[in-house]
């Protein structure tokens, strides 16, 4: 069952879950992204959701409205950036970076006094005789809801993203604001509810990270995950599963790189240390450049301020 | 112009400010600069801790600035140039990574102390360094994870390749070898200070490969909160702090960094006029270094053979790095009886035998 002294089964069932935070910012950023508009404050909306999930979940003892309490406070620091930027028309590099740092700011001061609490655990969601299957039990049955949960979203974007109204109106939104627009489209207000939208996922993304993965609040919890979510949306050519096997390869080299070093495999660690950024990187490259021009999909529109007047 | 004009007249105030040198200083502006955040609850906050201590023991006397998160090579310099700038009179560097450009910037700013924790350049006059022996709590623990483990199987959560790690995982080893014989250790790079989720990865991968003893040498409590997923099959240790929320937990013990004195000793130095540049090494004997409080999970033998480790290391009869210590490779390194020169622990840059797996360059 072994392969080199790594269990391939516990292998995937903990990458399943090591993945959870940056495929939730993702998929979020996704949407954002396809509405045209730029988000850099990942980072920032994943630490207040961090922390907001920590501090309801300890408060009320429930991790679920822990993660709502995440997706909230996601949601509401990202409406900061939807009125600098929808209404005020700031640029919108400039305001997602200063809400990354903003986000890191407020949830080290609101962080105090919530260091060294433990959250109420989020516990497996299946009952255990089918967790413990050999093979499938860890790989499909052991997971908490969270896991569950971000496959699920993945389908659910997919399939609005591409198959429904909404979708469409997103998509027709980011890709010319100005055609949405003569169409009677509310361009800015459609991107504001994206914007929400994607905070509230990275929020959730977030809150996973300090009530199931770590489980803890310390500052700066989050350590550039955001980041790396940004990342795998743009190799990912904003497509929602193709965000889920970015976030998965890069959740699973992580962690087999972790797993090599510890079975001893004499590969130096150096290059075990890069091999998650440099593999993900270079797989969706080769994904998307299978089909020239037209898989690059970057939303023609995007990072670009609309207003009416112009 | 103006620039070069404002730099000028800072530097002239520090110099009028250093005046006073010889005969003390009615005030001192103490600045600390931090890799992690306060809030770590691990290396930082020790460090904080000491800070903090050093506000309590001098009161009016003593003005304490800090910045958090401050990422080591050219942003340190930047920060260290701007405290320099802004009156400081001695700048604590509180991580490895800014050996660099403490030295650096040090140069610059003659009349500004600069202490540089856990490094050994002392390029100019006005740097100094200070370090714990580390080492000596690693054996502490090392002694109880090979009495403790039941898979044999122990594991040591690394940062980076430095010297002071490397030094940390040989008295691990050395020790639990000593205590169980059958004991095997792994060694994980997480090549961060601080990275909670990473770190949590490490020890899930330690864990996931039957580790049931887990040290780490990283800044946050994540390893403990990883063993504590467990139920009580994996334990660990406190690391730089005491971390005594794990104690009903995965907690054992711990290592506890006590900055406080130095920082006090070092700012009330200046405050006196007795400052001088030094290499200081305190180990558990000068109180830097403390063993956490041993909890009920340890059989009562296991921790009394822990306490009398701790105490003989104190008293000074017993050095960690006592020889025959062969190195990796199987070559001599230390002969029988002898124990480790100061020099060589400080430069260590190889494995003692039995350890598997090489050391990243």
């Amino acid at each position: 069952m072994d392969i080199g002294g790594i269990n391939p089964v516990i292998l995937i069932a903990t990458l399943m879950a090591s993945a959870v935070p940056i495929l939730m910012a993702a998929l979020g950023e996704t949407v954002v992204e396809r509405a045209g508009v730029l988000n850099l404050g990942v980072e920032g909306m994943m630490v207040i959701g961090a922390l907001g999930g920590f501090v309801v979940a300890v408060h009320t003892g429930s991790p679920v409205l822990g993660f709502i309490g995440g997706a909230v406070c996601g949601a509401a620091l990202s409406l900061i950036f939807a009125a600098l930027t929808q209404i005020f028309l700031a640029n919108q590099v400039a305001t997602g970076l200063a809400l990354t740092l903003f986000g890191l700011g407020v949830s080290s001061l609101g962080g105090q006094g919530y260091n060294g609490i433990k959250p109420p655990p989020t516990g497996q969601l299946l009952p255990d005789f089918l967790a413990d299957l050999p093979v499938v039990g860890p790989i499909v049955f052991g997971h908490d809801w969270m896991v569950y949960f971000s496959i699920l979203m993945t389908a659910v974007l997919w399939w609005v993203l591409k198959s429904t109204r909404i979708g469409l109106i997103i998509r027709a939104v980011g890709e010319s604001h100005e055609a949405a627009h003569a169409l009677g489209y509310k361009v800015n207000r459609i991107r504001l509810m994206c914007i929400a939208f994607g905070g509230a996922m990275a929020g959730i993304g977030g809150a996973y990270v300090s009530l199931a993965r770590v489980p803890q609040w310390v500052d700066g919890i989050t350590a550039g995950a955001g980041w790396i979510a940004l990342a795998i949306v743009v190799f990912a050519s904003w497509k929602p599963w193709r965000v889920l096997i970015g976030a998965y390869l890069f959740g699973g080299i992580t962690v087999l790189q972790l797993n090599l070093q510890v079975a001893g495999s004499g590969i130096p660690v150096e290059y075990l240390s890069m091999a998650p950024y440099l593999i993900t990187i270079l797989v969706l490259v080769i994904m998307s450049a299978g089909r020239r021009g037209k898989a690059n999909g970057a939303p023609a529109s995007l990072g670009q301020n609309f207003h009416a007047s112009r | 112009m103006k620039r070069r004009t404002l730099l000028a007249s800072a530097a002239m105030g520090l110099m009028l400010a250093s005046g006073a040198f010889a005969q003390g200083m009615d005030k001192v502006k103490a600045c600390f600069v931090y890799v992690g955040p306060i809030g770590d609850g691990g290396w930082t906050y020790q460090h904080h801790q000491g800070a903090l201590a050093v506000q309590e023991a001098y009161g009016d006397k003593v003005e304490i600035q800090y910045q958090e998160n401050v990422p080591e090579g050219a942003d340190a310099e930047r920060v260290l140039t701007q405290m320099a700038l802004g009156g400081c009179n001695i700048i604590f560097t509180t991580s490895f990574g800014y050996m660099d450009p403490t030295n650096a910037v040090a140069a610059k700013f003659p009349d500004v102390k600069f202490e540089h924790a856990t490094g050994f350049k002392r390029e100019y006059p006005n740097v100094s360094t200070y370090n714990a022996r580390f080492y000596e709590g690693r054996a502490v623990q090392g002694h109880i994870a090979g009495k403790m483990t039941k898979s044999n199987k122990i594991g040591y959560i690394g940062s980076f390749p430095i010297p002071e790690v490397i030094m940390g995982i040989n008295s691990y080893y050395l020790h639990a070898k000593k205590a169980n014989p059958n004991v095997e250790l792994s060694v994980v790079w997480a090549f961060t200070w601080f990275d909670p989720a990473k770190e949590a990865d490490a020890a899930k991968a330690l864990i996931d490969q039957g580790v049931d003893v887990i040290a780490s040498h990283t800044d946050s409590t994540a390893p403990l909160a990883e063993a504590a997923k467990t139920n009580g099959a994996v334990i660990g240790f406190g690391q730089a702090s005491d971390m005594a929320e794990y104690k009903d937990g995965p907690r054992v013990s711990s290592i506890i960094d006590n900055w406080a004195p130095y920082y006090v000793k070092r700012v009330g130095a200046l405050l006196d006029g007795t400052y001088a540049q030094q290499d200081a090494w305190e180990g558990i004997a000068g109180g830097e270094v403390e063993i956490g409080e041993i909890t009920d999970k340890v059989p009562a033998e296991v921790k009394a053979e822990a306490e009398a480790l701790r105490d003989s290391i104190a008293a000074g009869t017993y050095h960690p790095f006592t020889g025959p210590i062969n190195k990796q490779d199987g070559s001599p390194w230390l002969a029988e009886g002898a124990t480790a020169p100061d020099g060589d622990l400080l430069g260590m840059n190889f494995f003692v035998e039995g350890i598997v797996g090489d050391i990243p360059q």
